[in-house]
């Protein structure tokens, strides 16, 4: 949590032929509803470029509806993308047919869901999981008490003790805080390159947030596993992130390092985000009163801003053209016509689409 | 606001009947609201918050019960009241508002037919009346009438809760009691909502009983902050002074446990370990197998509230006289 | 009111589950549920029939006719009086209990097995997949049961226990896997058949491995619920004659009990005992779904009353 963290991100941009970890271009996701004869389009995710390095926690920050859990699903490939594409160490996903290789993915690249009380199946007890990841994923390990010592390890990693015991027991029988534990062992115990965490604090009462979020940034030291870590809470993302990812009706909106993104918010919704989190040892924040946080329309949306309806410093350009991500600070984008760039920073004369 | 309390909650205790014998979810409660005021009551899941709100609003039913204490509001108990007593206070003199407002209104009728059933059942007459006071309660939250015909599932997720609370001001009661109306809203809805309900309290007058999981949420809109933990009161008094010195170990747990936004990067712990089985309390103060602040009388004696300059404090470390010099590591129980 | 169920559940220390383990917890939604223990004790009384007839009738065989055959009311020697055919009824009753039993066990049995595949698959494959089954399940549904009863086994040949059970099977799957169906729809979302595809299960292994485990007393009622179809339904196509007249059971009780004018000529315990134990054996069995009921629906569960000692301050 201190500042070594940034050291360790420098090193991974350095190098540039190292292709990232993983990486999204122009990802899409679109929905049909309506019935059979309806044409109507919900956007869930639109032409999302986003880069993960090795050992960063990247946060991904929105309401809900802004697309962030579909995101999750795109990358866990439970979903399918409508366009686009994802790169795994350079590799399409697309290319990847055999199970062999798809099987491989899902061990590098699992995933913590929210739901601390539906996550694990009740019917059995908590080693099911871990053991099931550790048959299908870790050939290394061949037999039952191999596997089970490595079980042991994962959740003693996780900060449950006495593991033995702790992996013995029924879902009911632990609390959501250590439920979320065992969702992380899980991940854990494939070796991952990436955990993709899916709001996995939300539903734990505050005094135990704090412990998992602890526990991300330790396995984020100690086993080099980078998180993607999806939340509605910026407080939370700040407090363990590396870079801030800000989304809004599908599109990104604003990225950049954590502490410049929340420093210095350059596009109108992150700063109208900012605004409204309540900081008990702050005095309360002049923020809009005026918007009382309707969610946007993304079904069928049509060229031009999707924040403009909301936008204070909306202007005519707005309406008619999707603003792109442009470089306004180091490693800091966001899109949108009328930001502006940091004072001493200079904008590079292509416009960048990417983070 | 004026000095007499219209709530007076006094010894409160509710128990539940289980399978292993009466299990106390909330423990000798005493509480004051006064006219106007902005009660906030805070607490971690199990902690008895949202059982003492359905019983102050005499809203309990079997396998929950109130076994001891009083509520009285404007003087009248309500614990002993009969339902018939009760249904004549109910919305008019005071009113709730629940957490999901898809699980409050029913979703097969419109907006305005829930108001009207409401007026109806209350006391209100003609139609007229009751289609002009719909709308200008839609307008003092600021939803345009229009939406009245509307369904509750074609209304946002802030809008519906801003009918809800237009519905618990169709009387203009005294008091509103509201059980986390924000918890299902997204922070920038959360926050409109909560300037809202402030600017309708300064307008009407209600007072309001506030209950919450999020510390933050309440820190700069309310007067007086509860905080409850394990089914009783562990801190109690002016929210400013609540904040600025937490006088009680779990208090000053719970702040901590909010990450900030701005200011500097600081690397917290959150309080280990969980909750306690209310069926099972630890002996002496039940805070104690989770407290950094624990010492040897803690595991045998139960404190009672103390008074800390302007708040009370349900800690021993305030309990008159020299608090105890020794102090001793929390044992390590895991989240 | 929704907070304070989530409250109880706080307060005891962990989320009440649906059943804690296997066996405890349906045993205890039994032993504890009053309607439930009624029909357990009545299951268990005509197993017991089925299984050692000698215990409760001193009669070897009884479908012995008698030397001077007639019909005879209740009386001191026959506790039911006699068959036509001067056949002890109580006897035969108690030994017909055997086929009734084993044709409801069976039947429903088969019936539940094939809910099971096509309700839960149903709903967990989505897509093309649901449809064409869901088409199967409906047509299956609204066929006219009876007369494709009657159809099917006068054409399969009479006389024939198998052919009753197929019969049975074949027309009491349908209702069940539509529930099924419903369950399962509600249930496959949850994180952890989530967990389960992200971690690269097959479909198969999820099905099989990690929902049915949890929809174990879901299946358990719907087999209770098969089991009792074929108890009626069986009785009332014996009745028919579409079973074998020449086996015993209660099914084959009424039959010649109608066929030899039972209630006409004024022995009317020849047809009423059969068909009394005919519906008490379907009771226990709904009787006992009542226990099921409450496993999977925890808003069912008896509410308890806390004795109020009012302190009064």
């Amino acid at each position: 949590m201190s500042d070594d963290v940034s050291d360790d991100v420098s090193d991974d941009v350095s190098d540039p032929s190292t292709p990232p970890l993983l990486e999204t271009r122009g990802m899409t996701k679109h929905f049909k509803i309506g019935g059979n004869f309806s044409r109507k389009t919900l956007h869930a995710v639109d032409d999302v470029n986003i880069i993960i390095n090795r050992q960063e926690i990247v946060a991904l920050a929105g309401e809900s509806g802004s697309g962030k859990s579909t995101i999750a699903r795109l990358l866990a490939r439970i979903y399918k993308p409508t366009s686009g594409e994802i790169y795994y160490q350079g590799k399409p996903l697309s290319s990847m047919r055999t199970r062999r290789d798809s099987l491989g993915y899902r061990s590098d690249v699992p995933m913590v869901f929210q739901d601390p009380f539906s996550s694990l199946n009740p019917a059995y007890r908590v080693n099911h999981g871990i053991m099931r990841g550790l048959k299908l994923h870790r050939r290394d390990l061949t037999s039952r008490e191999q596997r089970f010592a490595e079980a042991e390890r994962v959740v003693d990693a996780v900060g449950l003790t006495p593991a033995a015991e702790i992996l013995q027991r029924y879902p009911y029988e632990l609390s959501g805080g250590q439920r979320q534990r065992i969702g992380f062992a899980q991940a854990l115990a494939y070796k991952p390159k990436l955990i993709l965490a899916d709001e996995p604090v939300s539903m734990l009462d505050v005094s135990i947030r704090i412990g998992l979020l602890n526990v991300m940034a330790k396995l984020r030291q100690e086993a080099h596993v980078s998180f993607l870590y999806i939340t509605h809470d910026i407080a939370s993302a700040r407090y363990v992130a590396d870079r801030i990812m800000i989304m809004y009706a599908g599109h990104v909106v604003e990225s950049g390092p954590a502490e410049a993104v929340l420093a210095d918010p350059k596009h109108p919704y992150t700063q109208l985000l900012l605004s409204a989190v309540p900081d008990p040892r702050a005095p309360l924040a002049v923020g809009s009163e005026t918007d009382k946080g309707e969610p946007p329309k993304v079904i069928d949306p049509g060229p031009g801003c999707r924040f403009r309806a909301r936008c204070p410093f909306v202007v005519d350009v707005c309406h008619q053209v999707d603003p792109p991500l442009r470089l306004l600070g180091p490693g800091h984008t966001a899109a949108c016509h009328v930001a502006k760039p940091d004072a001493d920073f200079l904008v590079p004369a292509q416009e960048v689409s990417s983070t | 606001m004026s000095s007499a309390p219209i709530l007076e909650v006094s010894g409160l205790r509710v128990e539940y009947a289980t399978s292993r014998g009466a299990v106390c979810a909330v423990d000798n409660v005493d509480l004051d609201v006064r006219k106007g005021e902005f009660v906030g009551v805070v607490g971690e899941s199990g902690c008895g918050k949202s059982t003492m709100l359905f019983a102050i609003a005499a809203l309990l039913s079997p396998p929950a019960a109130v076994t001891a204490g009083t509520v009285k509001f404007h003087g009248h108990n309500l614990v002993t009241m009969t339902e018939k007593q009760l249904n004549v206070l109910r919305w008019r003199d005071y009113s709730v508002v629940m957490q999901s407002a898809m699980n409050a209104l029913n979703p097969v009728i419109t907006i305005a037919a829930q108001f009207k059933d409401a007026l109806k059942a209350h006391g209100a007459a003609s139609n007229n009346e009751i289609a002009n006071r719909s709308a200008e309660v839609m307008r003092l939250v600021g939803i345009d009438p229009i939406h009245l015909k509307s369904y509750p599932h074609q209304l946002s997720g802030g809008m519906r809760q801003r009918a809800m609370i237009a519905m618990a001001l169709l009387f203009t009661p005294d008091l509103v009691i509201m059980d986390e109306p924000t918890s299902a809203l997204d922070v920038v809805a959360q926050r409109s909502l909560m300037v809202q309900i402030k600017e309708l309290q300064h307008q009407l007058g209600f007072a309001v009983i506030f209950v919450t999981h999020d510390m933050s949420l309440v820190s700069h809109f309310s007067d007086q902050l509860i905080v409850m933990y394990a089914g009783q009161v562990s801190e109690i008094g002016p929210t400013r002074q609540v904040f600025d010195h937490p006088a009680h170990p779990y208090s000053r747990g719970l702040l901590d446990a909010f990450p900030s936004i701005r200011g500097p990067r600081v690397e917290l712990t959150g309080i280990p370990g969980s909750p306690p089985d209310l069926a099972r309390p630890p002996q002496g103060c039940r805070f104690n197998p989770r407290c950094p602040q624990v010492f040897d009388a803690c595991r045998v004696t139960e404190p009672l509230l103390y008074q800390v300059g302007d708040v009370q404090a349900r800690c021993l470390l305030h309990a008159g006289g020299a608090p105890l010099l020794e102090t001793s590591e929390a044992s390590g129980a895991t989240t | 009111m929704s907070a304070i169920l989530a409250n109880t559940a706080v307060v005891t220390g962990a989320p009440e589950p649906a059943r804690r383990r296997a066996g405890g917890g349906l045993w205890t939604a039994v032993r504890t549920n009053r309607k439930a223990m009624a029909g357990l004790i009545i299951f268990l009384i005509f197993a017991a029939m089925a299984a050692v007839p000698r215990l409760f009738t001193s009669v070897k065989h009884p479908n012995d006719a008698a030397q001077y055959a007639s019909l005879a009311h209740p009386g001191s020697q026959h506790w039911l009086g006699t068959t036509q055919l001067g056949q002890d009824i109580y006897a035969q009753l108690i030994y017909g209990t055997r086929q009734s039993l084993v044709i409801a066990l069976i039947a429903g049995f088969f019936a539940t097995v094939l809910s099971v595949l096509i309700g839960v698959s149903a709903a967990y494959l989505g897509g093309v997949g649901d449809e064409a089954l869901s088409l199967l399940t409906n047509v299956f549904l609204v066929l006219p049961t009876f007369p494709l009863i009657i159809v099917l086994a006068t054409y399969a040949g009479k006389g024939n226990l198998l052919v009753v059970i197929v019969v049975l099977v074949v027309t009491g799957w349908s209702y069940g896997a539509n529930q099924l169906r419903a369950q399962t729809l509600s249930l496959r979302n949850r994180d952890f058949l989530e967990s389960a595809r992200v971690r690269g299960e097959r479909r198969s292994y999820i099905i099989v491995a990690e929902l049915l485990p949890t929809m174990t007393s879901l299946v358990v009622a719907n087999f209770l619920g098969a089991a009792l179809y074929a108890v009626l339904t069986a009785a009332g196509l014996q009745f028919l004659g579409l079973g074998d007249p020449s086996s015993l059971s209660w099914g084959t009780m009424l039959y010649w009990s109608q066929n030899d004018g039972a209630l006409q000529s004024g022995y009317p315990v020849w047809a009423i005992a059969p068909g009394i134990c005919v519906a008490l054996l379907g009771a226990s069995f709904a009787l006992l779904n009542y226990a099921f009921d409450e496993i999977s629906n925890p808003a069912l569960r008896p509410v308890r009353r806390i004795r109020v000692k009012r302190t009064h301050s």
